[in-house]
């Protein structure tokens, strides 16, 4: 059974220090209860998202996300799931992107976004030493009142957000150092989140990030299957407007989540992970073949 | 026209009718949210600098940038007056355009032009050029020390320094890059 690697004791080179993340990773999920599970990198139909687009392999996509197969698995009744796998995205390449990179995703039944943030902090605390080790939580509404000077929430203008959050939002996170919680975001940014029981305008959503970059993004799970095809449809619209190629409705998804619990989950960017826990700034430092 | 994915780090664009080139370039993607592509520019005429952030549906325009072969002709008060080496067409070029340069420019001199559409941005010299000297303090005699330097004019009376051996009348070469000499072409 492997175990946990003490934080002050991971490896410094970046192909032992990935041995002994993922060593760790893996031993910190079977120490909870979490089954290790395997889904499909080829798909039929990629999950429909604005801007994520999948890379064509054969007649099939390579997965940009798990999370359409693990829903399925929670419909089946597998309640505790956990998976480290490679996912693809098309034209990303950056200091911070990789069209090929190593996604962790999880996800509990009869659990909500916050019993996931409690995992995140669980596992971020056991894996890395962080320099500023005090966890901060603001909302986006906070986050963008405070540096951006305007509340998104109610109000919400895509371009104008996406566009703030880089230029003002992450550098003041980023300022603040260590691991904040941004959280409950616009429903128009919701993707595959619900909404705020009682708070209409927010969805159970939050983003990890440390030291200014985006580590881990969650949800309390949609779970509506009229609502998913809404949303679905929709990004379908907007897909087509801007020359994207339209995936599919993936009916087998839609069908799944009638019978889906409540849930939280989130996908964990590991490469992202490595790279903070080697004090690096690009992720060129913990994948030697890009 | 470019797309915003075919952006990168010296790529030249244009803008608002000016060329520009890309500085310094980083992709960026926040969470669920579009690709974007934020660029330091430099304006290649005016020499600004600012940041811009491109969304990936937007298209950017092409610069086209030309280089043309010229032979310099004569000084027309600020001006300098080269002659296009296929056209014989005459090219004005100020003197602040050409900055230092101006300094080593010598009759007869092969140049390339940069052209945005029909606007000279700059030109590039030889990276050698060959020039007499027309005053300088005479040198010990035998004294070969090439780091010892002492000033010296040129004929369009720029100084510039030189090894203590070199003495008027001796051809000297320049490099116009760094503005400095390289060696003794032969003794005055």
């Amino acid at each position: 059974m492997p175990t946990v690697c003490p934080r002050d004791k991971m490896p410094t080179g970046s192909i032992a220090l990935r041995d002994a993340v993922m060593r760790s990773i893996r031993a910190f999920f079977y120490e909870r209860g979490f089954m290790e599970v395997e889904t499909p990198v080829r798909l039929k139909i990629p999950c429909m998202e604005l801007h994520i687009d999948a890379e064509p392999s054969g007649d099939h996509f390579l997965r940009t996300s798990p999370e359409i197969f693990h829903k399925q698995l929670l419909a089946a009744g597998h309640g505790k799931i956990f998976e480290i796998g490679k996912c693809f995205r098309r034209g990303e390449f950056g200091p911070l992107h990789n069209p090929e990179y190593t996604m962790l995703e999880w996800y509990r039944a009869n659990a909500d976004y916050m019993d996931i943030l409690d995992d995140a902090k669980a596992l971020v605390q056991a894996v890395a030493e962080l320099r500023d080790p005090a966890w901060k939580q603001m909302t986006v509404s906070e986050a963008f009142t405070e540096h951006a000077g305007w509340d998104p929430v109610g109000n919400y203008a895509e371009d104008r957000f996406d566009i703030d959050l880089v230029e003002k939002v992450e550098p003041a996170l980023k300022q603040i150092g260590g691991p904040v919680v941004l959280i409950d975001y616009p429903v128009e940014a919701a993707a595959l989140s619900r909404r705020k029981p009682g708070t209409p305008l927010v969805a159970e959503r939050w983003e990890l990030y440390i030291d200014g970059i985006e580590i881990a993004n969650a949800y309390s799970e949609l779970t509506d299957p009229v609502e998913q095809r809404r949303r679905f449809k929709e990004c379908a619209e907007q897909r087509k407007a801007f020359g994207k190629e339209v995936y599919p409705i993936d009916e087998a998804f839609i069908q799944s989540l009638e019978k889906m619990p409540p849930s939280g989950g989130v996908a964990l960017g590991v490469d992202r992970l490595l790279m903070l826990i080697a004090g690096a700034d690009s992720l060129d430092t913990v994948l030697p073949f890009r | 026209m470019y797309s915003a994915s075919d952006l990168k780090k010296g790529l030249k664009i244009e803008i608002d009718g000016d060329p520009c080139m890309i500085t310094n370039f980083e992709f960026s993607k926040p969470g669920k949210g579009q690709a974007l592509y934020r660029c330091k520019i430099k304006n290649l005429v005016t020499g600004n600098q600012f940041d811009k952030t491109y969304r990936s549906v937007e298209k950017i325009k092409r610069c086209s940038l030309m280089s043309r072969d010229f032979t310099f002709s004569y000084i027309d008060g600020e001006n300098y007056v080269f002659s296009n080496n296929e056209t014989y067409e005459e090219e004005l070029l100020g003197s602040e355009l050409i900055g230092d340069l101006k300094n080593f420019i010598v009759d007869d001199m092969q140049v390339e032009i940069l052209f945005h559409n029909d606007r000279a941005l700059d030109i590039t010299l030889p990276n050698f050029v060959e020039m007499t000297i027309a005053e300088t303090e005479p040198g010990a005699r035998g004294d070969t020390a090439t780091n010892v330097m002492k000033p010296a004019k040129l004929p369009n009376g720029y100084e510039i320094n030189v090894p203590i051996f070199i003495n008027e009348g001796d051809t000297i070469r320049i490099d116009t890059r760094a503005g400095t000499y390289a060696d003794r072409v032969s003794k005055g």
